[in-house]
């Protein structure tokens, strides 16, 4: 190892400049200020609001406010099962919802349909809109929900900005999900 | 708390004043169970309510079984009723054949049995003479036959990833 | 206040010509942040008054009874637990005391005190939610993020017991899995040594803030008849003046050992009803202090072979065992054909299991009593002639679960 020289470094007084790229500009601001809807149906809503809580804070990552309004909202938290009658309204929230959005669907029902393999509980609403994370447990922990947020923080960081208005995500949506999108 | 009533007297009053309308009764683990005929179960229910002595005046719960077995009753009605004054649960027990599976409500009595009504039209198709409002309640409006009979699969019959014989259906 | 000159149970006609401009058509919808579960209000209102409303359930319907009959018997504690989630320790052991009800065993006096901690437990943690989610629909959110520290310390009990924190699935036909481990004891001291600070503390926050006082009184009033006409059972009705309460009238579990009271309310409104649940809460840790200081010695199951899973050790080393194990773990058990009705004091009421078997592996009909279905029906009469704003604190104060209210 060789010697460590500590230098005196000349200050610099006036207005400085950055360079980077843009992308990573927004990117580290969409992240850090992802703005969630949670869409608490059940058992894994009481496990989202206790993640809300102190104990288990998500307001160190600018999510405290809640948002229920689907046009102000990035991050659509899909926690507890959802039935059949309540798929198309889902998908309307979905679609209100302006871009960019993402999805998390926290708990094994929102997944998959968890232990409901039942005639009225639609397993997993993938069936109708697009998941970008999923979380499993029955319920599970906060820590596994914050596990899925930081996922999701991942997924934003390094997402393109034309991604949203691309022919794939909008043939994506359409072919899937009979979703029509305009990139708005 | 127990009660001072003994069962079999309420039985010979109820038989008494309703005479061939008491079918049987049992008393499966302690609790009164009294079979009757469908025709008759709101006069009796009224009849418990209105009493001065029993006082049976709470509907605790009404809900159907599907016996596909008894041919001609396939569909049994059953009202838990309880006395807060007196601490007696009664329930009662009235079978209805399925191609006719009809029986007078009890709303105009208890405002709590609408939608416990509505719930057991929904499982079983049951129609409520009388209803103010029989319509499905819990499931879609959609959905065109009774889950709860047993001729019916807990799973979506048209769901098309999920092998059965993984799931030992 | 308001003045409500409609007759007393008259149900309000829901019109549905809107075509007079005075009248307007809102839809307190399922995904409103307001109810709290997922049902939809459809309600007509004029200004700010309603004058009528029509509800829709069943957006959380996930089938309980059908899936019932297709489980085993020891396999319905699970979805047992996602009825009323907010306590679900209370539903297990409901069910387990059906069961046992119904193949006729007798628990020793230290599971029964064991139940009775754990059930008060979860009374606590439902009633602590239920107020604070009042206290936030009335603006005042401070109260809902200390409540919710309160509760993860009630998580971390059950955690010691059963390893879950949300959907317990705590105790086995027949008693418990494993006795209350020493770091059990030692969390639960801590508790009853550090809760009622705790709770006097959110207690002073609401229960004579002037604000809240004059927000909650008189919204959503119920009378006493119209409660019992209604089937409503818990604390809804309790705050309307009747002392009905499943733990005093027909007790279970030794109930009939401890030393509380049932608060009851006067007038059914939403002050009532956040003030009975806040004296249960009290009267809920008064009765774990006495089972904890009473709890007596003994085995933490009953000798029930065919219902309770044999010890490992046994297992492997005894043909019985190994038997039992077997068919306990494949769903064969003998239980007798016969029907029970079996009811327990749940978080919102009279937790009702009819369960009607034909002595085979799964039940022939399980039907679940549920208070929050039985009560949400007299909502619109509550609150005709309300302002919106009350009418959201009225379902709010009457802690509808949606798990329970659609099963």
């Amino acid at each position: 190892m060789g010697k460590i020289d500590i230098k005196d470094v000349p200050t610099i007084n006036g207005e400085g400049f950055q360079l980077t790229v843009l992308d990573k500009v927004i990117a580290a601001a969409r992240a850090n200020s992802v703005w969630p809807l949670p869409f608490a149906t059940s058992c894994c809503g009481i496990e989202f609001m206790a993640t809300m809580g102190t104990n288990y804070d998500v307001a160190r990552f600018g999510m405290e406010r809640m948002s229920f309004s689907p046009r102000q909202a990035d991050l659509l938290i899909v926690a507890g099962t959802i039935s059949k009658k309540l798929a198309p309204i889902l998908k309307q929230v979905y679609e209100q919802m302006a871009e960019p959005k993402w999805v998390l669907s926290v708990g094994a029902c929102a997944s998959s349909g968890g232990i409901f393999d039942t005639y009225s509980v639609l397993q997993g609403i993938d069936r109708v809109i697009p998941v970008d994370v999923y979380v499993p447990g029955c319920p599970p922990r906060p820590e596994q929900i914050i596990d899925g947020i930081m996922n999701i923080h991942k997924l934003v960081k390094n997402e393109s900005l034309r991604r949203r208005n691309s022919d794939e995500y909008k043939d994506m949506l359409k072919n899937n999900f009979n979703i029509e999108s305009d990139g708005k | 708390m127990e009660n001072n009533f003994a069962h079999e007297t309420i039985v010979q009053r109820l038989t008494a004043e309703f005479g061939p309308s008491v079918l049987s009764f049992e008393e499966p683990y302690g609790l009164l169970t009294i079979t009757v005929n469908p025709v008759a179960v709101h006069a009796i229910v009224a009849w418990l309510k209105n009493d001065a002595t029993l006082q049976v005046s709470f509907l605790t719960n009404l809900g159907a079984v599907h016996y596909p077995d008894r041919k001609g009753e396939e569909l049994a009605l059953v009202y838990h009723l309880h006395s807060l004054v007196n601490n007696l649960r009664v329930r009662l027990k009235a079978y209805v054949p399925i191609d006719r599976p009809e029986i007078e409500t009890i709303t105009d009595m208890y405002a709590g049995a609408n939608w416990m009504e509505r719930e057991t039209y929904d499982f079983f198709g049951v129609i409520f003479k009388g209803h103010p409002n029989l319509v499905r309640i819990l499931n879609e409006d959609t959905m065109n036959y009774f889950p709860m009979r047993k001729e019916y699969h807990l799973e979506d019959a048209t769901r098309e990833d999920k092998d059965d014989r993984f799931f030992g259906r | 206040m308001q003045d409500n000159d409609m007759q007393e149970g008259q149900i309000p006609e829901f019109s549905k010509e809107t075509i007079d401009g005075n009248i307007a058509t809102l839809n307190l919808g399922p995904t409103h942040p307001a109810t709290h579960g997922i049902f939809q209000n459809i309600l007509q209102v004029d200004g700010e008054r309603i004058l009528s409303s029509e509800q829709t359930v069943g957006y959380i319907h996930r089938a309980f009874e059908k899936l019932a009959e297709r489980r085993p018997y020891n396999q319905i504690a699970p979805i047992t637990d996602r009825l009323n989630y907010c306590s679900s320790p209370i539903n297990n052991m409901g069910w387990h005391m059906t069961v046992e009800k119904l193949i006729g065993c007798e628990v020793p006096k230290r599971v029964d005190y064991m139940r009775v901690i754990i059930m008060e437990l979860a009374r606590i943690a439902d009633h602590l939610i239920c107020n604070s989610v009042i206290g936030m629909d009335t603006g005042a959110l401070t109260g809902f993020t200390y409540v919710f520290q309160e509760r993860e310390k009630i998580y971390e009990l059950y955690e010691e017991v059963c390893g879950a924190r949300l959907t317990t699935n705590v105790g086995r036909i027949g008693g418990f899995e494993r006795d209350f481990s020493p770091a059990f004891h030692e969390k639960l001291k801590n508790f009853l040594k550090t809760f009622p600070k705790a709770f006097n503390e959110f207690n002073s926050l609401l229960a004579r803030n002037r604000i809240f006082m004059d927000r909650t009184i008189g919204a959503g009033p119920i009378s006493a008849e119209r409660a019992l006409n209604y089937s409503f059972t818990g604390p809804n009705l309790r705050a309307a003046g009747v002392d009905y309460d499943v733990r005093v009238m027909n007790p279970y579990s030794s109930y009939q050992d401890f030393d509380f009271m049932v608060p009851v309310g006067s007038q059914g409104d939403t002050y009532d009803r956040f003030m009975v649940r806040q004296e249960e809460i009290r009267q809920s840790l008064k009765i774990i202090q006495q089972a904890y200081d009473n709890l007596p010695e003994g085995n933490y199951f009953a000798d029930i072979p065919e219902f309770y899973l044999p010890p490992k050790e046994a297992v492997y080393n005894n043909m019985e065992a190994l038997i039992y194990h077997f068919k306990i773990v494949m769903g064969e058990t003998p239980v007798p054909a016969g029907e029970v009705y079996h009811s327990v004091e749940g978080g919102n009421g009279e937790l009702g299991y009819y369960l009607i078997s034909d002595g085979g592996r799964t039940p022939y009909r399980l039907q679940f009593r549920r208070p929050c279905f039985i009560y949400y029906q007299a909502y619109p009469e509550m609150i005709t002639g309300q302002t919106i704003s009350d009418a959201v604190l009225t379902l709010s104060s009457l802690n509808v679960i949606a798990g329970e209210l659609d099963a």
